[in-house]
């Protein structure tokens, strides 16, 4: 498999980061050889094999619903990069 | 023994106990030690001598006071993924350079309530994503056996500390090799236990299903006393076990006779450097004088364990770094045009190369269409490797091999080529799909006198046993009680 500058642009906003054209190059040659290794794997016949995610096949437990945490909004804040009136701030998103 | 910097934490707690030293002295021992070899090893991000005497202080005032707790007074650095409250925490980021804390996470309070002394907070690979700590914004921390020689990473400023004698322990995370290759490219004895031992609440998170916290010391009777401080069960933590909690030292003096070491044929091929199977073979006749059998298993599946892990571990971190968005914490661009343009610019910015790429891969693979292809196949394969242990654990009792099949290398040496780089974890990989334990320790050097390390891979839940196995190599060998000469 080969990546296209193209496909490099749609995952780079897939994944909400800047790829500026001068570096789309080098990302794209290091990506390929990454999917290079990675397409080893689908040398494997792999049907009928469950997929697992956790060793232990543990479920996931459940709680209560309660409220467990206090309320803590000004601690959370204080590392927000802007913010006022208990809210965080980002640009203008409705003209 | 008199107390000294290389004193083992067992031998710590004897010498507070016997009032020999206080837990301000040796607070202020490491600390001085830790700024002192700073500019020659950047071990740590960051040092808050007042808040660790402090702690140090309130120790010394319970045991004056007659209060006990297992390690009260011990110092251990931690790396900086650990949430602490009120310590800043960059997780060897420029995204987070500035965060601090809000709360602590789940090991480090487990230890504090052990008693342990908070010492600073230690230099990694950004994000726990990388090999040699060379992706760190930091910059990397240096081999303190040779400068001019990686630490191994993730967890390099959890190894260098503990080894150059900047803290007694430490603790680490482990997803792919992260506590296990930096444990031997710096001669520690490192253990990353089963998933869910270990609370992930508070660690920043890479890869939430590979993600394990684990504890690097000098021996294995440290990791079994740490281990004992860190585990147990949080329901802060869905993955959480929920089980009894367990000390890990119990079977520590437990002879080896009739254990069975399983040799898979696979961790022993043409990949591994010469010197690396001289030295492991030597552990080996070792362990037969001491009473264990080696049988010889094969595990098929476990050359698949690099290319499924740079699957699933990019994916899972692709999903946990998009809370890193510039809004609520974290890096932020100073120029944008719109919110969109915020959120690319503040990411790419803020990240570096290593975590870009990861999160690119992670991206692609989860996109639509290709779920199947690439998350889902290497789910199956996770289950063929846990199905290869399986068949091993029925003739023997725990697997060993070499831990990387290379030592401590260069500065430089991989960087530039990630997929040389990621081929370094290809024996540590294969424990953290499984969720299996698995430690490292220190087993002897090769021809450059880099160290080399054992890895022990246990079924799971069976780290007492592993500890029992690696503290008997001990105590008939001494490559563990070797230091830097720095």
């Amino acid at each position: 498999m080969s990546l296209t500058p193209q496909d490099i642009e749609r995952i780079a906003h897939l994944a909400r980061i800047r790829v500026t054209p001068a570096d789309v190059a080098d990302v794209q040659v290091k990506l390929d050889g990454i999917f290079k290794l990675i397409d080893e794997m689908q040398a494997v016949d792999t049907t009928g094999v469950e997929p697992m995610s956790h060793g232990l096949d543990m479920v996931l437990r459940l709680r209560d619903d309660a409220v467990t945490e206090i309320n803590r909004r000004d601690v959370f804040l204080k590392n927000a990069p802007e913010s006022a009136d208990g809210y965080f701030l980002v640009p203008k998103v409705i003209e | 023994m008199a107390w000294n910097t290389f004193s083992t934490v067992a031998e710590t707690v004897k010498a507070l106990d016997d009032k020999q030293v206080s837990a301000v002295e040796l607070a202020t021992h490491y600390l001085d030690r830790a700024d002192a070899l700073q500019p020659a090893l950047n071990a740590y991000v960051t040092l808050d001598r007042e808040k660790t005497l402090v702690e140090a202080a309130a120790a010394d005032a319970k045991r004056a006071a007659g209060e006990t707790a297992p390690l009260l007074g011990v110092p251990i650095a931690h790396k900086d993924i650990y949430l602490i409250e009120g310590w800043r925490t960059t997780c060897g980021s420029k995204m987070l350079e500035n965060f601090i804390a809000p709360y602590t996470s789940t090991v480090v309070k487990n230890m504090s309530d052990a008693g342990m002394v908070t010492l600073g907070k230690l230099n990694m690979d950004e994000f726990a994503m990388g090999s040699s700590n060379e992706t760190s914004y930091f910059g990397p921390v240096k081999n303190p056996w040779d400068v001019s020689r990686v630490p191994g990473g993730s967890s390099g400023g959890s190894a260098a500390s503990v080894a150059a004698g900047l803290a007694p322990a430490s603790t680490g995370t482990d997803t792919g090799g992260s506590i296990r290759q930096p444990a031997m490219f710096c001669n520690l004895t490192g253990l990353k236990p089963t998933y869910g031992v270990c609370s992930r609440f508070g660690i920043i998170a890479f890869a939430s299903s590979l993600d394990q916290a684990g504890p690097f010391a000098q021996t294995a009777e440290d990791c079994a006393l740490l281990l004992t401080a860190m585990a147990g069960f949080d329901a802060h933590d869905a993955t959480s076990l929920d089980r009894p909690k367990e000390n890990y030292s119990r079977d520590l003096s437990r002879p080896l006779n009739g254990l069975r070491i399983g040799l898979p044929k696979e961790f022993f091929g043409e990949g591994v450097a010469p010197g690396i199977a001289k030295a492991v073979d030597d552990a080996l006749t070792v362990y037969r004088k001491l009473g264990a059998i080696t049988v010889e298993v094969s595990l098929p599946n476990v050359k698949y364990s690099v290319p499924a892990y740079y699957v699933v571990a990019p994916a899972e971190a692709s999903s946990n770094l998009s809370r890193f968005d510039g809004v609520r914490y974290g890096h932020r661009a100073a120029q944008y045009s719109d919110l969109m343009d915020m959120y690319m610019r503040s990411r790419a910015e803020g990240f570096g190369a290593e975590v870009k790429r990861r999160i690119l891969i992670g991206a692609y693979v989860l996109s639509h269409g290709y779920y199947d292809a690439y998350y889902l196949q290497a789910g199956k394969l996770r289950r063929l490797i846990a199905e290869d242990f399986k068949r091993a654990y029925e003739v023997c009792d725990v697997v060993m091999g070499p831990t990387a099949p290379e030592t401590a290398f260069q500065f430089g040496a991989k960087s530039d080529d990630p997929v040389k780089m990621y081929l370094n974890d290809i024996f540590t990989i294969c424990a953290n799909l499984t969720g299996q334990p698995a430690m490292s320790h220190p087993c002897g050097v090769d021809e450059a006198g880099q160290h080399v390390g054992m890895q022990i891979i246990g079924n799971y839940l069976d780290e007492a046993r592993m500890l029992n196995v690696a503290h008997q190599y001990q105590l008939a060998t001494d490559w563990h009680r070797k230091h830097p000469s720095i």
